[in-house]
């Protein structure tokens, strides 16, 4: 395990952050990388631990991304962290904030939106098996993320409920 | 509940309210510290039907360009929603309001995380909401693919992209920097 050095942390989520079109899971996969695999500041477990707790709480989901600065470096990485977060997206989105209220829905812009939407979800999906990989040890773990999934596709249920019934399950002893 | 209203979306934008910096930091407030289980379905809730500082039509449009930008959809979304009513003011007071209480209640988890984590009931309990919370994203992923046309070649960028950073571990950079140029240039093709 390496020392938690902020500063570094700092400047990888910042990268990630600026790349991260099509929402935040799309680059959990590289932050798992940098934390977990690289310089082993977390466990996988932990970091997975981060992701669960960050959906059950209020706010955005997003919020896993200070949580995991915060497993790292208390106060310090979980202000590094979530401005990381916060940085190139406020720039980014002001920039064209302003840009488009003189060229609404240019042809390049429909070309971005279309050809980046199938590589966003590609790294929706990746987030998910790398996820799954360190969740789930047996069939009882798969089955509840596969019927969660179904559940989800085919109701209007709360999210929030799904995660009750899963902390239900464990602590059942089902998972 | 409130009282029923006329169908959100209707209204002439002439008729739109004045907003202040510190109406938006407190919608933002409403959203974020309702959304149990993601924002979403929140940020439309409040801000097309409840304050209607959006009709339905620009909700979804602003939505979707806060999806091609950088970073989480409904923060990009607050940004340029507070842009457009209150200047930068009103961008920063989105901000504040969608971040700043989440930011100190998931310190106070994580707290909490720290001190309980080895209890064999907390590690049962997150184990299980771990399994829970995937199937949410892979639900996620699959919402967001039903909108790619019948079509092998962004299916193949969606597969592309799945095997290098999810399965062979590749730096994100790398990966996307290969099939970010040829996913656009590709589409800009398609187009003609």
């Amino acid at each position: 395990m390496d020392r938690p050095d902020v500063m570094a942390l700092f400047l990888h989520f910042l990268m990630l952050s600026a790349m991260a079109v099509g929402g935040t899971q799309t680059v959990m996969p590289d932050m798992h990388r940098y934390v977990v695999d690289v310089h082993q500041w977390i466990t996988s477990k932990q970091f997975a631990d981060a992701y669960a707790l960050a959906q059950a709480a209020p706010g955005p989901n997003v919020m896993y991304v200070t949580l995991i600065g915060w497993q790292v470096a208390g106060w310090s990485g979980a202000i590094a962290t979530t401005f990381a977060l916060i940085i190139p997206s406020t720039a980014f989105t002001l920039l064209f904030a302003r840009l488009s209220a003189r060229n609404p829905d240019a042809p390049f812009g429909r070309a971005l939106r279309r050809g980046l939407a199938p590589i966003a979800i590609g790294l929706t999906l990746a987030s998910a098996w790398v996820l799954v990989r360190s969740v789930n040890h047996d069939w009882h773990g798969y089955l509840l993320t596969a019927l969660t999934v179904a559940i989800v596709l085919r109701t209007r249920l709360n999210p929030l409920w799904l995660i009750a019934a899963g902390a239900l399950a464990g602590m059942a002893g089902l998972v | 509940m409130p009282q029923e209203q006329p169908a959100p979306g209707t209204e002439s934008e002439a008729a739109r309210p004045r907003v202040t910096a510190l109406d938006i930091f407190l919608a933002f407030t409403q959203i974020s510290l309702s959304g149990f289980g993601g924002v979403m379905f929140w940020a439309r809730h409040v801000l097309v039907e409840r304050r209607r500082w959006f009709t339905e039509r620009e909700f979804v449009e602003t939505l979707a360009m806060g999806q091609m930008l950088p970073g989480p959809n409904i923060f990009n979304l607050g940004l340029m929603m507070g842009y457009r009513h209150a200047g930068f003011p009103g961008a920063f007071a989105a901000i504040a309001g969608f971040m700043g209480w989440p930011f100190l209640i998931v310190i106070g988890i994580g707290m909490l995380y720290a001190r309980y984590e080895h209890l064999p009931l907390v590690q049962q309990a997150l184990s299980g909401m771990s399994s829970a919370a995937i199937g949410l994203l892979i639900a996620n992923g699959l919402k967001m693919a039903s909108i790619l046309p019948r079509h092998w070649r962004p299916w193949l960028f969606t597969l592309l992209a799945f095997a290098g950073v999810g399965v062979l571990r590749w730096p994100l950079i790398g990966v996307l920097g290969v099939l970010a140029p040829f996913g656009i240039a590709g589409a800009w093709k398609a187009k003609r």
